[in-house]
């Protein structure tokens, strides 16, 4: 018996496509912040139509082909199994890369249900069940043919980011079509507000925490080559993060028209996720313990490790700015735009990026990638590429809530929108460096996956027998 | 108001929630104590494994304090379903204050403006600073920051008012708002000959050159049908908001395909009202602060 690998390389070379093309977008709508005419006047080339497209592309395309791919490769691993119903994957893989084309070829048009993450229009949402659903009996068809006894840690937040995802797809974009490009949600004013930021929420909980949780669980212990520092943390974290994650999405709707309480419990559930969200870093970072000499010489540690500390430092962020007070200043400015990108990138990109460094160069029968020292450059100009961005996202964000908020005597604003704009013109500048050389170190990748495939020979890995004990 | 259902139901599953986090924390306790860290649990997975160290204490100490937090926090504020919370807050009264101690401020500043004529406001150096302010937030999107205007959007700084520009008539068009309406009059002129006779003679009123033939035929149909609103020599009518077409000011622009389209299609002009949107003592503050933009041309 042998491990099904064709899937698990097929979506991690469309991993670094889509996430250079996601990256590209993106550094297209933030040079477009800067000089609005580089839309060009052309309407699907314009900035409201391209940054569904950038947000799209960059969870559900670079993202996802990420979090099925790795969980492909690790569930097989972990179970010491072959993948249940292997063509059943190939069709995971064909049917997800469709539904990102569509995705790419419906926004541009301008064709959007208008929520945000949730913009693609019902036909594609009916693919995405369809795929997902495919996606689910691969993955706990794998988790029930294993040949151990226990579940891996790592597959339980794969598990969780799977089934949850299903239920905040469906539940969100219960729309009643008009024709085949529109559909209207089934949810009304307050009560569709609160339902898409219960989903828009939850969609950065499961899809981007816990899904990449789990691909931390798998490649930081491995490439560490250490145990996982806590089986008891494992268990608390992981409980406490799925339950109370639920809660925390009115806290996008601070100041709105939903009830007080709804918002009170939106803030104080986010107020309690630190601890849990923080367990998920202490047992990645502490897993290295012991193994610290490591990040002198392995970039790819290096990466890991990064991207834990912005995954801790992104999630004592969110709870501050969960606060009514602290998101009366940042509610609608680009401190918002600074912390979901120190998620995005800082934590998310360059997990995946590590982890893809670990897994390359064993689908292709070697061990390690082609060079070690493009790895480095590209952890250097990724890294100095999100510290740019984040910090100037911060700037501009506090100085916009600043201006937006400072009243005259006489009760008129001390400060027009457009003095805002023009106040926040350099850092977008700063911002689109900052993107540019985090684009620019996964044009680096590329080259270094393209030569590592180039040289090193497909074959059929045999399954690993489970350690004594363990069956 | 959330019905007796709803109410428990949320207020039974956020405790349980919360509360389930200690328990957690307790059921896991048995599972790992100080000897653990050097030693790992027994299981393997494609050769990971997993040691078992006690949770670190100051993170313990984090989780407990954030969830006594939230209970202190729920006690106080209104979240618990219907309860209101011992302090009372809401949204709303926050605002309420707010804008109490917003008035408070703002009479103290417009107290000494109530008396003043639109000539003293005018002359005010601190109703001029506040007149500017009001420009900037309410006025300056639509005829621009320099209230110079743009096509469509009248010039404010020059001394061509549509519907007049004494202290009254520019405080009636900021409170009341002005529609103005140049009704399409391609059909009735007969096409585009009929339109373009009548631009020829309203470009020879405001003095430009024109083959004064076609002008001729043009003042024919212009006396037909734009008397009545813009008067026999095309000096306009305050009245009715119809503008002056011999002194080249122009709100659409006055090239013969810019007046060949207002004439065959019509225009129609909003300035929306602001009674709703400014109260009073700033409106006056406002339209002092106009009318000085006119008189000094924008100075």
């Amino acid at each position: 018996m042998t491990y099904s690998d064709k899937v698990v390389r097929q979506f991690v070379v469309m991993t670094v496509v889509w996430g250079i093309v996601g990256m590209l977008v993106g550094v297209i709508i933030a040079a477009q912040l800067w000089l609005p005419q580089l839309n060009f006047d052309i309407p699907w080339f314009s900035f409201s139509r391209l940054r569904p497209l950038h947000t799209n592309a960059v969870i559900f395309a670079f993202g996802g082909c990420a979090l099925i791919g790795t969980s492909f490769y690790v569930v097989q691993r972990t179970c010491h199994v072959r993948l249940f119903a292997p063509r059943l994957a190939a069709f995971v893989f064909w049917g997800w890369q469709l539904i990102i084309v569509s995705a790419a070829i419906t926004l541009p048009l301008g064709i959007t249900q208008g929520k945000e993450y949730a913009e693609l229009e019902w036909p594609i949402d009916l693919a995405i069940t369809v795929v997902w659903v495919a996606y689910a009996i691969v993955f706990f068809g794998t988790i029930v043919k294993r040949r151990v006894n226990h579940i891996y840690v790592a597959n339980w937040f794969y598990g969780g980011f799977i089934l949850t995802l299903a239920l905040l797809h469906i539940v969100n974009n219960l729309s009643i079509p008009i024709t085949l490009t529109k559909s209207y949600p089934i949810y009304t004013g307050a009560v569709d507000a609160v339902v898409q930021w219960w989903y828009g929420h939850n969609a950065v909980g499961f899809f981007l925490t816990v899904g990449f949780l789990a691909m931390m669980y798998y490649f930081v212990p491995k490439q560490a080559e250490r145990p996982v520092y806590s089986y008891r943390l494992s268990i608390v974290h992981f409980w406490a993060l799925i339950s109370i994650y639920m809660w925390a999405g009115p806290h996008h709707l601070h100041y709105t028209a939903i009830p007080d309480w709804l918002q009170s419990l939106g803030m104080v559930f986010s107020l309690i996720l630190l601890a849990p969200s923080w367990g998920g870093m202490i047992n990645g970072i502490m897993t290295l313990s012991g193994a610290w000499h490591k990040l002198r010489t392995d970039p790819i540690l290096k990466f890991m490790i990064v991207a834990l500390s912005f995954y801790g430092m992104s999630t004592f962020e969110g709870p501050m700015m969960a606060i009514k007070t602290v998101n009366a200043l940042s509610h609608y400015t680009d401190w918002t735009i600074g912390h979901v990108h120190s998620g995005a990138l800082g934590w998310l990109a360059m997990m995946t990026i590590g982890s893809l460094y670990v897994l390359i160069p064993r689908l292709v029968g070697g061990t390690t990638m082609y060079s070690i020292k493009a790895i480095d450059a590209h952890f250097w100009i990724s890294t100095i590429g999100v510290v740019l961005y984040i910090s100037s996202m911060w700037i501009a964000g506090v100085m916009q809530g600043l201006m937006w908020r400072s009243f005259n005597d006489d009760g008129t604003l001390t400060y027009t929108f457009i003095e805002s704009l023009a106040a926040t013109k350099p850092y977008y500048v700063i911002r689109l460096l900052g993107g540019l050389m985090f684009l620019s170190g996964m044009f680096i990748m590329a080259w270094n996956m393209w030569k590592t495939m180039a040289a090193g020979t497909v074959r059929d890995i045999p399954v690993k027998e489970p350690a004594p004990g363990m069956a | 108001m959330l019905n007796s259902f709803w109410n428990w139901f949320v207020i039974i599953l956020t405790l349980v929630n919360i509360l389930a986090c200690w328990w957690l924390l307790y059921w896991t306790k048995g599972i790992s104590n100080r000897e653990d860290g050097k030693t790992t649990t027994g299981h393997e997975w494609d050769g990971l494994t997993e040691l078992n160290n006690p949770l670190p204490r100051w993170w313990l100490h984090l989780f407990n304090i954030s969830i006594v937090l939230a209970l202190v926090y729920l006690i106080l504020y209104p979240g618990l379903g219907n309860m209101t919370g011992v302090l009372g807050w809401t949204q709303l009264k926050q605002y309420d204050a707010e804008l109490v101690a917003a008035n408070a401020t703002e009479q103290a500043v417009f107290g000494r403006f109530g008396d003043m004529d639109p000539q003293a406001l005018m002359a005010d150096s601190e109703a001029g600073e506040i007149g500017r302010r009001l420009f900037a937030n309410n006025c300056a999107m639509c005829h621009g920051s320099d209230a110079r205007g743009a096509p469509g959007f009248p010039n404010l700084t020059d001394d061509d008012w549509l519907y007049g520009g004494s202290f009254d008539q520019i405080l009636t068009s900021i409170s009341n708002g002005r529609v103005g309406a140049m009704p399409a009059w391609g059909a009735a002129l007969g096409g585009d000959d009929g339109v373009n006779e009548v631009v020829a003679y309203v470009q020879q009123l405001s003095g430009q050159n024109v083959d004064s033939e076609l002008a001729m035929a043009g003042k024919a149909r212009f006396n037909m049908f734009c008397i009545a609103c813009h008067g026999v020599d095309g000096t306009g009518n305050q009245a009715l908001g119809a503008p002056n077409l011999s002194n080249g000011i122009w709100l659409y622009g006055g090239s013969a395909s810019t007046l060949a389209e207002t004439i065959s299609k019509g225009r129609s002009g909003k300035m929306p009202a602001h009674k709703s949107l400014i109260n009073e003592q700033r409106r006056r503050v406002l339209a002092a602060y106009v009318k000085g933009l006119s008189d000094t041309g924008g100075q």
